[in-house]
């Protein structure tokens, strides 16, 4: 069986691994190497060595745009967890109608980016009238609607992820616990979060590294008003490639730099949520 | 084990919805990509079996057109067996769809630039048009876009705008478009209307939307006429350095725009194209900053109630000026496309101007002005409205905002007016100022 298996792995692999290089590597590449040129149209480039970069670097706005998603992915990343944390032990006791209940909290996750960012606008709008101001006004309006936004969104897929956590924790380390008169709290953060951490990983990995990475909603929502004071880095990157002629390079170029800094910051990330995990 | 299944179930969810989340964020910032793959699909076999006749492929800037050049395309088909491709990617999708679209290995062969700003990024791109067909049959040499003594793109239509406004409103308001001969009797008449506001039943002015579906009126459009006398007082066609001196002219009008409008002045970053449009078909309100292309969607109110005043924005002698008159349609033929391919598309624009079907097409179905000799009389209420004011002799004002230096600069622009707009005080005007030349001479800077 496991020879067959090793003889025809590369069979098997040919298809996922042909799409990857299509799909990923190769546009990868090319995108590495386009932020080094300077282009109209992707396959006519002219090689430009670091100016672009230095163009990027030199950017006000994109150096705004990063502080401003770097609190954005902070904030988000706690409120998300801490919520979806919460209504997973709420849903994982014993009551009625918990399935219901995190079919609910989970829906919200179906529905695209743009539209969600186009609904919301519309309620926020509808508020923020009755104070004869709108959202496009204050780019901290724009961050706490985002907030809301991608809070209700991802609360309820990190839900899951944590009611899986829960309930693979085994029955008896909690009983144990119990019997040695441990208390609600103390099981909570001694018992179930250490237990809890693999999926703590995963679900902190996922909110920042999607807060940083956040577009649609940032597009339809806000579209960068004030004055691109409440443009996130994707959108910055999108608007410098189609904002101005000759900055096609450039927006590459930040696209690289804003790829080293999501990969940099996730991997840290995991070192330091792995490192607290415990052996079952 | 019903739990484990269950759950297991509930996490193949989750996965599958993960999916389709990311299928959704990587498609969303290019819209164009799902309708680029329609002509690759059609397009293909009918080169195989024809591979010497040359194809023509249009990349066509006008959604409102669109099915009349689909229609066009097929006649054109029909008559001479050249396959004619058009793919329509609308005004702010325009730029990406052009940069995708021109890597491919069937790349359009007819494209669209906007005027000299557009034509710098692609002029590598632009055929020289000079001596053909086409050139010849322009009207005036000033439609043609020259790259130097390259003839680079020829204009195909001809638009106007200015401010519409309703007839039957504004004579229930006790005026008439006689009395509004310059910015001071407009505003008389525009502040009489707001003060009656309640009795009337509606306002001046349409919604002032600074959404991105209707900012361009103002960022673009309004911004022309500053710059225009700007360029009229120095005897210059364009600039690296604009100086502003009808910015206060500018502050007048959009203050008047906003104050007078029928959505309170906090509000117009949220309006839309769409409620403006809206406005004025329900007669809430009796002018709407709008040109001649907007025909069709307000044209419930009534032919006989349309017509279309010069933009007036107190400046000297501005009684003989009139509706602001030009294009940003120029046509351009992909120079890297096969000498087939490039003849097949010179023969068929010059037969979209010049043959029967072609011209119906483009005057009647389509609605434009063309600027050849061919050009039918419009159906066009707007257009016929606006051509009376050439008829009287007064001076159109050109369209130089294809000279503003970037997408950029005209965003910097208005998101200064929506601040200003919700706090007007002189320190956020000064934004605007500042935006508007600053923003230009860095804007120019930043594309050398």
């Amino acid at each position: 069986m496991e020879k067959a298996m090793k003889r025809y792995m590369p069979i098997f692999v040919l298809p996922t691994l042909c799409a990857f290089i299509l799909g990923f590597v190769i546009p990868f590449v090319m995108g590495v190497g386009l932020s080094f040129c300077e282009f109209t149209t992707v396959t006519d480039a002219r090689f430009v060595g670091l100016s672009n970069y230095v163009r990027a670097f030199q950017d006000t706005v994109f150096r705004h745009s990063f502080w401003y998603t770097a609190l954005f992915a902070v904030v988000s990343l706690v409120v998300i967890n801490v919520f979806a944390f919460a209504l997973a032990l709420a849903l994982t006791q014993k009551m009625r109608g918990t399935n219901i209940f995190r079919t609910i909290f989970f829906m919200p996750n179906l529905i695209g980016g743009i539209v969600l960012g186009y609904i919301w606008q519309l309620i926020f709008t509808g508020v923020l009238e009755k104070y004869n101001t709108a959202l496009g006004l204050n780019e901290w309006y724009g961050f706490a609607g985002l907030i809301i936004l991608v809070s209700w969104q991802q609360i309820g897929y990190m839900m899951i992820i944590y009611i899986a956590g829960l309930q693979s924790i085994p029955g008896d380390v909690m009983e144990a616990a119990q019997i040695d008169g441990a208390t609600r709290l103390r099981r909570l953060f001694l018992v179930t979060i250490p237990m809890m951490m693999p999926s703590i990983t995963i679900c902190m990995f996922l909110s920042v590294t999607n807060g940083f990475k956040l577009f649609d909603q940032n597009l339809s929502l806000t579209a960068g008003e004030p004055s691109k004071m409440s443009e996130m880095m994707a959108l910055n990157i999108f608007n410098t490639f189609y904002g101005r002629t000759g900055w096609e390079g450039v927006g590459q170029a930040k696209a690289v730099i804003f790829f080293v800094i999501v990969v940099g910051i996730g991997l840290i990330q995991l070192r330091l949520t792995r490192s607290k995990e415990v052996q079952q | 084990m019903k739990k484990r299944k269950v759950f297991s179930l509930l996490l193949a969810a989750a996965m599958a919805a993960g999916v389709m989340a990311g299928c959704g964020n990587e498609e969303a910032p290019s819209t164009g990509g799902d309708s680029t793959e329609t002509p690759d699909e059609e397009g293909t076999p009918d080169d195989s079996e024809k591979p010497a006749d040359g194809k023509v492929y249009y990349l066509n800037f006008k959604p409102e057109a669109d099915e009349y050049w689909q229609a066009l395309a097929e006649v054109y088909t029909e008559e001479t067996g050249v396959p004619v491709t058009v793919l329509t990617a609308a005004s702010g999708e325009y730029e990406k769809t052009l940069k995708s679209e021109m890597a491919k290995t069937d790349a359009p062969t007819l494209f669209q630039v906007n005027g000299p700003v557009g034509l710098a990024s692609w002029k590598d791109y632009c055929y020289d048009l000079t001596g053909s067909e086409i050139a010849g049959k322009l009207t005036d040499d000033s439609f043609a876009l020259m790259d130097g003594d390259k003839t680079a793109g020829i204009a195909y239509v001809i638009e106007n705008y200015g401010i519409i406004y309703n007839k039957a409103l504004l004579e229930e308001a006790g005026y008439s478009a006689e009395d509004i001969t310059n910015f001071d009797s407009f505003k008389k008449v525009v502040e009489d209307i707001t003060s009656r506001k309640e009795e009337l039943g509606f306002s001046a002015f349409t919604s002032p939307g600074m959404e991105s579906s209707s900012d361009w009126r103002f960022k673009t459009h309004l911004a022309n006429l500053p710059i225009y006398y700007e360029y009229k007082d120095e005897g210059i066609n364009t600039t690296d350095a604009i100086k502003g001196t009808y910015l206060d002219n500018y502050r007048q009008i959009w203050d008047l725009y906003i104050n007078n409008a029928t959505c309170e002045p906090t509000q117009i970053s949220t309006k839309t194209a769409d409620d403006a449009t809206a406005d004025f078909v329900t007669e809430e309100a009796v002018f709407y900053q709008n040109g001649t292309w907007e025909y069709n969607n307000i044209a419930d109110v009534g032919d006989e109630n349309l017509g279309i005043l010069p933009i007036y924005i107190g400046v000297e002698g501005e009684e003989n000026q009139g509706v602001c008159t030009g294009t940003e349609n120029y046509w351009c033929v992909n120079s890297k496309a096969s000498e087939e391919d490039i003849q097949a598309t010179l023969d068929f624009i010059d037969w979209c101007v010049s043959s029967e079907a072609g011209v119906n097409a483009m005057c009647k179905d389509m609605g434009f002005v063309i600027p050849f000799d061919t050009n039918l009389e419009s159906e066009n209420t707007l257009v016929n409205e606006a051509n009376k004011y050439m008829a009287e002799g007064k001076t159109p004002v050109t369209w130089v905002f294809s000279t503003m230096p970037s997408e950029e600069w005209k965003n910097g622009v208005g998101s200064a007016l929506t601040t200003y707009a919700a706090d007007q005080t002189d320190a956020n005007w000064e934004l605007v100022v500042e935006a508007f030349v600053d923003g230009w001479a860095a804007e120019v800077a930043a594309t050398k």
